[in-house]
């Protein structure tokens, strides 16, 4: 955790220069009610030209084009794009299991999960989104992309192994992407979806891994310890372990799948061997699907 | 002691500590290594699992035998093993210890002391009673008394060896009467040597019971003086591989005592004669008078150190002439000044008639220009028994009508001498013939610049050539010599001040009386010269049995005879004295190896047995260090056990450190960028800034007329500035300017030599009207310290002169005087040319002149002359002629003899039509 916000918002704005900014997808632009600076492809209030359209009745002498109406007979008017905002909020686990890195080389799982929120928060941004932190106000602007940053990287390390996030701080009709790496106790990912399904947000889990995580390679005596120190495992032959370790680690995420596409959620799992990009694109496709 | 085998046990006890080994071998194999500890975010998912195969973790087999063999060597170790142990005989009877105390013991003194402790103490835990006898001579007549041993411990650690050698009490019975009844155990510690009354002393013990000796396995290196006319040092049983050096010792010039010299033991003037090798004291005679000790370095022994006395130390000189009480200024005219100052460092002098210096007992007599001497019989009995006299010529020798009759002449002389060069005389003062390579001057260098002018002709005779040990140009004798008895007479045939010649004023003169002096016999016999009456000697300053300088506190003085017979209880090697006189008394000398018929000897270097518990040990302890790198490795993984490897790897690794580079001043990078001009800052604001104008006119006229386009003039601080960057400095030579550092005229000459130009305008042509380099004050004291070649006035075929514009002659503010450059080779096919001039391709270094070039040069800010030249139209063409000749200067400087190789193009090209042709 010792990147400071900077780092982080530099190596996020490296991992998400590739993406266009993301306009999420319209599917429930219909109930939309936070209105925002989101392009509707059609006339409305907003900051940006649509067209130009002749003055009819109504259009009051302010609302005429001038500039344009000098080129013609008639009068237009200049009408702007209608726009409106679409929410987004993340939610990066802090648990103590997160701080894990299986080799110097590689980042800890928490420092690939705070890039990848904050590159996807930038593309958000980018297109316009309003971002928030779940439990935070969502905003729109570059400037959020720096508080976010910040606030990201000044986020404490919790004690326990795991920690969850509030169903209580679900609003109706936003986005939700869950970064964490749902390895201990799970049981709130449930209670979660379902809530979230009753509140119309639909959202993302993403598991984070270290490889030595999802391959298991150890072997002989070892004593595990959580990085809490909470949990303990001592085995005498670890590497009988791994067959076993590997089917439980599959079922997880099969039940993480599964969970998440009852309650209309997308599921997916990133090592952080892989390059994050890989990641973002299919967020970027998920969402603005 | 338990001994097993070769191996001795002290605590053999401790061994049966190895019982447990195969009980530990139980412990530590059921004892596994401690898992390895990880830190896995994963563990919830592994919670609830075991073990499907749960491997047998057991120490390696290899961890196990270590740690059983380390703790094998810890209980062996802790046994007190030794290797080949000694037994120590049993004791009996009453002990009688004889320890030697000479100096021939005080090498391994301890050792010795040791030895009779060890002895002691042995009877005191049995209860025998025991004596103790120290050979030092000092105790003779007492019977020793029977006690404890414990009581004789006192006296065994308080002895000390002496300096003399060994002495044994003359009658071993009365030393013996005390001896209790029944057998007597004796255990002599010997020195190795024979001594007077060993062998009754060796008959009657073996009488009374068993004798056992501890004698070292070597005798004691020896050093002392030949005998022989010229002191040698003598080295006696010095090792075959490992001769020792031999280290003089005396007071420095300032009176400190210190390391004069050392001689190598097998140096290659060494005479080797079975084990003694005579080793000649090649010294300076000063450095030599000064030694007041010779010393076998790294022995420690009264045997070992060889005090300087008369004979190793001084000649004593008498001298014998008029009485120099002339004035101060008038002493310079005086033979005996010379003769004084040639022997002085070398020689203790002694003046006065003859028989005053005779009676100083000298080594030599030298007497200057004296006829009919009143003690000649004396003089010639003092020679007859060794004396050398050596004589000087004189006028009054010369003047001397019964000169034939003359006693105490080597030769035979003619009345009158002769004179060589004077203003009447044919012939030129002669020079000296080269010593002969066999003759006692040997070796040394005759002058050339030493002129006689006037000598004593020698009669001539068959003998006269044989007698002649140095002569001059023409044959004649210089310097006579004959043998007399057993001493010598020697003739200088010309007198010892500068009248006859200017010998004396030379070096060689020095070196000639040195080595008659040291010719001569010091008398070994210093007895020999006393005047009957019994001499006694007191004691100065004595050597203890180590070799140490002493106290001489409770030491009586010695008579002569007794020092004869060599250091003994009442006169320890040391100095003695008597009167003016010193006399060494060295310890050592030859030395007889003692024998011992039957007696049970044992050996001093005896191997003790090898203790080997220091080894085993350590052993355990390095063993016990790789099980715990071992275990780490088992634990860790491996990756403690690369990191210690790296660690020791990476430990020589150096340091690469980035060069210091310095960058040179921008300045001056621009100046070698844009090829500026640069001139030499004087100090002088008006000179300066005339170079600045001159130069800045040169490089306007460069630009305009020549691809050879120079940036702004840089001004050079010589001091400070780096020349590397430059190709052409301009330098105003002014009367008042301060001359360079020496580190710049280092940079100027690497400047000049790595082809590099200056011109020097000393812009006095209006003045001097000469010119050139020899005219100017100022310049010559600038240039000096410069690599100048020889220089010439320009040639008119000079390379300068066409390089760019084809000029006759090089007008700057001033006219008409010549501009000096490097010489041209005396001819063009020289077989070897100057090798300066191949340096620079030929370019000259320097240009000289003095017609203020840049005065004509200069040009102000508006591009208008600054300086009037000439007048008219005259000057103004000369002027534009000043360009030119800097134009030319500057190609020159740029492209060297390009201009001039260009002479040979026709012919480069007719050699490569016929290469191109295949022949003519």
């Amino acid at each position: 955790m010792t990147a400071t916000s900077a780092d982080l918002r530099a190596r996020a704005e490296e991992a998400s220069a590739a993406l266009p900014g993301l306009i999420l997808s319209a599917e429930r632009l219909a109930a939309m009610v936070a209105p925002g600076t989101h392009g509707l492809r059609r006339a409305g209030t907003g900051e940006d030209f649509w067209q130009y359209r002749p003055a009819g009745t109504g259009d009051t002498a302010r609302a005429i084009d001038w500039r344009r109406s000098a080129r013609s007979d008639t009068q237009f008017v200049r009408d702007r794009e209608a726009q409106s905002a679409q929410t987004v909020k993340l939610w990066v686990s802090t648990g103590k299991g997160m701080a894990y890195g299986g080799s110097q080389s590689r980042p800890t799982k928490a420092q690939r999960a705070q890039v990848l929120a904050l590159a996807m928060a930038m593309v958000l941004l980018r297109g316009g989104e309003k971002v928030g932190l779940l439990g935070h106000p969502a905003r729109q602007g570059r400037f959020q992309a720096g508080f976010l940053a910040r606030s990201l990287a000044s986020a404490p390390i919790a004690d326990e192994d795991s920690d969850a996030p509030a169903p209580d701080d679900l609003r109706p009709n936003q986005r939700l992407i869950i970064i964490s790496d749902f390895l201990s106790d799970c049981d709130w990912v449930e209670p979660l979806l379902t809530r979230a399904a009753g509140l119309g947000v639909s959202g993302v889990l993403v598991q984070v891994l270290d490889p030595d995580e999802e391959s298991f390679p150890f072997q002989g005596a070892v004593a595990f310890r959580s990085l809490a120190g909470q949990q303990r495992h001592d085995s005498r032959d670890a590497a009988g372990l791994r067959d076993e370790y590997l089917m439980r680690l599959a079922r997880r995420r099969d039940w993480l799948r599964s969970h998440a596409e009852l309650a209309g959620w997308y599921f997916n799992h990133h090592g952080t061997d892989q390059a994050p990009a890989h990641l973002l694109g299919w967020l970027y496709q998920i969402l603005g699907r | 002691m338990l001994v097993l085998g070769p191996i001795g046990f002290a605590a053999p006890w401790v061994l049966t500590a190895l019982i447990a080994l195969p009980v530990l071998w139980l412990i530590l194999r059921a004892m596994p290594p401690a898992p390895r500890r990880v830190l896995f975010p994963g563990v919830a998912l592994l919670q609830g699992l075991t073990d499907r195969d749960p491997v047998a973790q057991r120490t390696p087999w290899w961890l196990l035998l270590l740690r059983m063999m380390a703790i094998a060597a810890l209980v062996l170790g802790l046994a007190g093993p030794v290797w080949k142990p000694v037994a120590q005989a049993d004791l009996d009877d009453a002990l009688l210890v004889i320890l030697d105390a000479g100096w021939a013991a005080a090498p391994d003194w301890s050792i010795r002391q040791e030895r009779a402790e060890s002895a002691l103490k042995a009877a005191n835990s049995k209860g025998k009673p025991a004596a103790l006898l120290i050979a030092d001579g000092r105790n003779d007549r007492a019977a020793l008394s029977f006690d404890t041993g414990q009581a004789l411990l006192g006296q065994v650690r308080g002895a000390q060896p002496v300096a003399w050698p060994t002495t044994y009490p003359a009658d071993p019975e009365e030393v013996l009467a005390n001896l209790p009844d029944g057998r007597l155990t004796t255990l002599w510690i010997s020195d190795g040597l024979d001594h007077p009354g060993h062998d009754q002393w060796q008959s009657t013990l073996i009488e009374r019971g068993e004798l056992r000796v501890f004698a070292p396995s070597v005798r004691p290196v020896t050093l002392a003086l030949s005998e022989a006319d010229e002191p040698t040092l003598l080295l006696r049983n010095a090792p075959q591989d490992n001769v020792p050096e031999i280290v003089a010792i005396g007071p420095d010039p300032q009176g400190i005592e210190r390391e004069l010299a050392r001689f190598r033991g097998d140096g290659p003037n060494v005479v080797e004669d079975g084990n003694q090798r005579a080793i000649p004291i090649a010294m300076p005679p000063e450095l030599r008078n000064r030694v007041s000790r010779f010393e076998i370095d790294g022995q420690r022994h009264a045997g070992a150190v060889l005090l300087a006395d008369d004979r190793v130390r001084r000649r004593k000189v008498g001298l014998v002439g008029d009485a120099d009480n002339q004035g101060e200024g008038q002493q310079l005219l005086s033979p005996l000044f010379y003769l004084r100052r040639a022997l002085a460092p070398g020689a203790d002098i002694s003046e006065g008639g003859l028989g005053d210096v005779l009676d100083a007992a000298p080594d030599v007599v030298i007497v200057a220009d004296q006829v009919d001497m009143a003690d000649a019989p004396q003089l010639s009995e003092w020679v007859e028994e060794g004396g050398i006299l050596i004589r000087f010529a004189g006028p009054r020798m010369a003047a001397y009508e019964d000169l034939t009759a003359e006693p105490l002449l080597p030769v035979d002389l003619r009345q009158g001498g002769r004179d060589i060069g004077g203003a009447l005389s044919w012939g030129d003062p002669r020079g000296l013939l080269p010593f002969a390579a066999d003759g006692i001057f040997a070796g040394l260098e005759a002058p050339a610049d030493v002129a006689i002018r006037a000598q004593l002709m020698a009669q001539p005779s068959p003998e006269l050539s044989q007698r002649t040990i140095a002569s001059l140009s023409d044959n004649t004798p210089l310097v006579t010599r004959q043998r007399l008895g057993q001493g010598q007479v020697v003739l200088f045939h010309v007198t010892a001040n500068p009248d006859w010649s200017n010998l004396p004023l030379s070096g060689a003169f020095v070196k000639m009386l040195e080595r008659l002096v040291a010719m001569a016999r010091v008398s070994n016999d210093l007895t020999a010269i006393d005047q009957g009456a019994e001499t006694f000697w007191t004691p100065i300053s004595t050597l203890d049995g180590f070799g140490r300088t002493t106290s001489i506190d409770g030491l009586a003085p010695v008579a002569g005879e007794e020092l004869d017979a060599g250091p003994g209880p009442d006169r320890p090697a040391g100095i003695y004295g008597a009167s003016e006189r010193r006399r060494a008394l060295n310890a050592g000398g030859p030395v007889t190896t003692a024998r011992w018929g039957n007696a049970q000897i044992e050996q001093d270097d005896a191997d003790p047995g090898m203790f080997l518990r220091g080894y085993l040990l350590g052993l355990a302890a390095i063993l016990l260090a790789f099980d715990a790198l071992g275990s780490a490795l088992v634990v860790r993984g491996g990756r403690i056990a690369v990191l210690a490897i790296l660690l020791a790897l990476m430990q020589p690794a150096t340091e690469t450190r980035a060069q210091d580079g310095v960058m040179p001043d921008p300045e001056l990078v621009r100046a070698a960028d844009e090829v500026a001009l640069a001139y030499v800052l004087t100090g002088d604001p008006a000179t300066d800034q005339t170079s600045q104008e001159g130069l800045a006119g040169l490089s306007f006229a460069l630009r305009q007329r020549t691809s050879v386009e120079p940036g702004e003039p840089i001004g050079i601080d010589l001091d400070n500035d780096d020349l590397a960057l430059l190709t052409f400095l301009y330098w105003p030579v002014t009367d008042d300017q301060p001359a360079p550092s020496p580190g710049a005229y280092l940079r100027l000459n690497h400047f000049l030599r790595s082809g590099g130009m200056i011109l020097f305008d000393t812009n006095d042509g209006d003045v001097a009207g000469v010119g050139g380099p020899d005219m100017s004050q100022a310049l010559r004291r600038l240039a000096a310290p410069l690599e100048i070649p020889p220089l010439a006035p320009v040639p008119e075929d000079h390379v300068l002169t066409r390089t760019f514009y084809l000029l006759g002659d090089f007008p700057g503010r001033w006219d008409g005087n010549p501009v000096w450059v490097e010489a041209p080779p005396a001819r063009e096919d020289s077989a070897d040319p100057v090798g300066f001039r191949q340096l620079n391709d030929g370019v000259t270094p320097v240009v000289i002149g003095a017609n203020g070039w840049a005065e004509a040069w200069a040009i102000d800010d508006g591009g208008y002359a600054r300086f009037p030249v000439g007048r008219g139209w005259e000057g103004e063409r000369q002027r534009e002629m000043a360009f030119r000749f800097g134009i030319n200067l500057i190609m020159y400087v740029l492209t060297g003899n390009y201009k001039s190789d260009q002479v040979h193009v026709p012919e480069l090209l007719d050699r490569l039509r016929i290469e191109e042709g295949g022949g003519p």
